[in-house]
């Protein structure tokens, strides 16, 4: 896998590709750890997230959920890269992260929770080291960059990654992070969904450059374009750049080209600016399709297997969505409680003043 | 013990800090090498190395993103922005990210973190370095905002910055950075956040003022003095959280109101506080709240400057025309 990152891979950047949409797996590409046991496992966890996901839609419709951002086609992205890391590396998530963000330990139930509109389902416990999703759009790496820096300065072996899209690589803040990454060499990686689309935008208008991988080179540092729906070439990219990170050797850029094959979010018609035909030549391409069809390949799965993951996983996602729906309703106090550590003498006044209101209602 | 001015009174701040917790660092364009365009971090690269007092890239927001994730892993990082007029790349980060991170973690995380700026004018600078943007930065949530008026209070209540769990945004009066001498302790002391001083006693009416405008105020109560006026001036110190009973209850005792702040004056400050008088002291006030502020204009270059910026001249008009209520 050495020379993987040697620059020249740059010169007419190829997609790095491992396991192909039909199931056939470059070896001598594939990182030794991930085991044909290993891929079963997280084809386990694709199946479910991508139930979760699609229940997470259906919510909405039936107006148990608020506005929600679907993952749907990207779950290798995200599954692949978010299990290449080590247990202390930390993601700062965009919005549509929810299943990297679960693979690093966030508690699905919560997540839907944030998503119905609680606030409390964005604290995860303790130990889970997933920062809270952040709305604006490409403005989040350079929090990854600084808390990556300061984890240098003390000399602790992780690295920080952040999510966003082929949009997120239009604004000025991803540029001052990526620059700020190289020039202070922070262990960190941009970790780039290219799902081709922001809202109705497509890629093109984002960019005039060939590839996002190669705005990198730009900064000082490598980038890499991969087969974001092969979850080998994702972990094997992700796991390279981590281990560029923590051996001091700085920052890396990650285009994981994709395909977002729902909606923007639920406020979305994407008929509107794409066509079926379009969506349908990605539809082969499908992340988990591959996965299946090379565990086939290997015997090591069924449609009896298929069924009864599918099964399971439906069970998972009904928990996921009682626990959401039993997640402790906040109090109006939450408000205030937690825009500063102690809370200023104003608004304890508006506080007071407003319980003293929410009373008078009651009488 | 030694007579210092503002900015040296900051440096021994910082200076004060970093010794004490290895945590604390600086960053921002020329902060390093050069300490600082006003020499507000002069000596710290040499006394700390490049990593904890850190020349960066120029591009505000960067530097202040960058500062919010060195404080979520653990440092007490300060920014310096080089002038106000550049402040507003960076406002998206503390807007967005910055004030909101405490609540949107629901108190996992802060972002105990400092960003210095040298505001206002008075000093015949270019365009965009005399900018007085409090009401903006006092209307965000989550932020604390200080603004020293003296050598003394600017190195107390920088530490007191340094050392809060949440974000304060200081501002440093660069017109005064180098009028005021005074008696600054070399050794590390805190002025607490949130609370005005009181600059001098009278029972005609209340001044209030913070940062450059301070100075200014005082002039125009020594002026009034001498026409019989006792003016009681009030430094707020902290706009965010600002000390309310501070000015209600000297103006309970006055009956009288003047505001004087530099920034525009719709929406500025000026106007909070009128309507907190209104709200706490209406039945001790005797005239109108008067305000002394900027134009609602930008700015202007050194030949009309001292135009715009609130005078003693002004301020004293101010106090005359409270009085002829």
């Amino acid at each position: 896998m050495k020379g993987l990152f040697d620059p020249s891979i740059l010169e007419g950047v190829e997609m790095l590709r491992i396991l192909g949409p039909e199931g056939t797996m470059e070896e001598e590409l594939r990182a030794p750890e991930l085991t044909d046991q290993r891929i079963q496992e997280l084809y386990r966890e694709m199946v479910f997230l991508r139930l979760a996901d699609q229940r997470a839609l259906n919510l909405q419709r039936q107006g148990r959920m608020g506005t929600y951002a679907p993952f749907m086609g990207q779950e290798a992205a995200q599954v692949g890269s978010a299990v290449a890391l080590g247990e202390d590396d930390w993601i700062f998530p965009s919005f549509r992260e929810g299943a990297a963000m679960y693979m690093r330990g966030a508690p699905m139930g919560s997540i839907f929770a944030y998503w119905m509109g609680n606030e409390a389902g964005q604290r995860f416990p303790e130990g889970v080291r997933v920062m809270p999703i952040s709305i604006p759009v490409g403005t989040h790496p350079l929090h990854a960059v600084g808390f990556a820096l300061a984890a240098k300065m003390r000399k602790e072996p992780i690295c920080t990654v952040s999510y966003f899209g082929d949009g997120g690589t239009s604004k000025g803040d991803f540029h001052e992070a990526m620059n700020m990454a190289g020039v202070l060499c922070a262990p960190t990686i941009f970790f780039c969904q290219n799902n081709q689309y922001a809202i109705s935008v497509p890629r093109k208008i984002q960019t005039a450059s060939r590839t996002i991988a190669q705005k990198a080179l730009a900064y000082g540092f490598p980038g890499i374009q991969v087969d974001g729906n092969d979850l080998v070439a994702v972990y094997v990219a992700t796991r390279l750049a981590r281990e560029r990170a923590i051996s001091g050797q700085g920052p890396t850029l990650i285009e994981a080209v994709t395909y977002r094959l729902g909606p923007h979010t639920t406020a979305d018609d994407p008929t509107r600016y794409r066509s079926q035909e379009e969506v349908e030549a990605w539809l082969p391409l499908d992340p988990l399709l591959r996965v299946r069809k090379y565990l086939e390949k290997c015997c090591m799965w069924d449609q009896e297997m298929e069924e009864s993951v599918h099964a399971f996983a439906e069970e998972k996602v009904n928990r996921v969505v009682q626990e959401a729906e039993e997640f402790p309703q906040p109090a109006p106090e939450d408000i205030f409680h937690y825009t500063l550590e102690k809370m200023p003498p104003r608004l304890e006044a508006q506080l007071e003043d407003y319980l003293a209101f929410l009373k008078e209602q009651e009488d | 013990m030694g007579k210092l001015n503002m900015v040296q009174a900051i440096q021994s701040g910082l200076m004060a800090e970093m010794q004490l917790d290895p945590t604390v660092m600086v960053l921002g364009e020329d902060v390093g090498r050069e300490g600082g365009v006003f020499r507000a971090t002069e000596g710290l690269q040499e006394k700390f190395g490049p990593e904890r007092a850190m020349d960066t890239p120029l591009a505000e927001s960067g530097i202040v993103g960058l500062a919010l994730g060195l404080a979520l892993n653990g440092m007490r990082p300060v920014a310096e922005i080089q002038f106000d007029g550049f402040m507003p790349p960076a406002w998206d980060q503390i807007i967005s990210h910055i004030s909101r991170i405490r609540t949107r973690s629901r108190g996992r995380f802060g972002a105990p973190l400092v960003i210095r700026i040298p505001y206002g004018g008075g000093i015949h600078a270019p365009e965009h370095h005399s900018e007085a943007t409090e009401a903006v930065l006092v209307h965000t949530p989550g932020i604390k905002v200080v603004y020293p008026a003296t050598p003394y209070d600017a190195k107390g209540l920088l530490i007191s910055a340094i050392r809060d769990p949440d974000p304060v945004l200081f501002l440093e009066p660069k017109r005064i950075y180098r009028a005021i001498r005074e008696e600054v302790p070399e050794e590390a002391y805190t002025v607490p956040i949130g609370e005005a001083r009181l600059v001098r006693e009278g029972k005609d009416v209340t001044l209030i003022a913070w940062g450059a405008m301070v100075r200014e105020a005082e002039r125009a109560a020594q002026m009034a003095a001498q026409e019989g006026i006792q003016a009681e001036l009030l430094d707020l110190r902290t706009l965010s959280p600002m000390d309310d009973q501070a000015f209600i209850s000297s103006v309970r005792k006055t009956g009288r109101a003047v505001v004087v702040h530099e920034a525009p004056r719709t929406c500025g400050l000026g106007a909070e506080i009128a309507a907190r008088i209104q709200e706490e002291a209406i039945l001790q006030l005797q005239a109108p709240v008067v305000r002394v502020t900027g134009f609602d204009t930008v700015v202007p270059l050194a030949k009309l400057e001292h135009h715009y910026i609130p005078s003693p001249e002004r301020i004293l008009r101010a106090m005359r025309q409270a009085m002829s209520f």
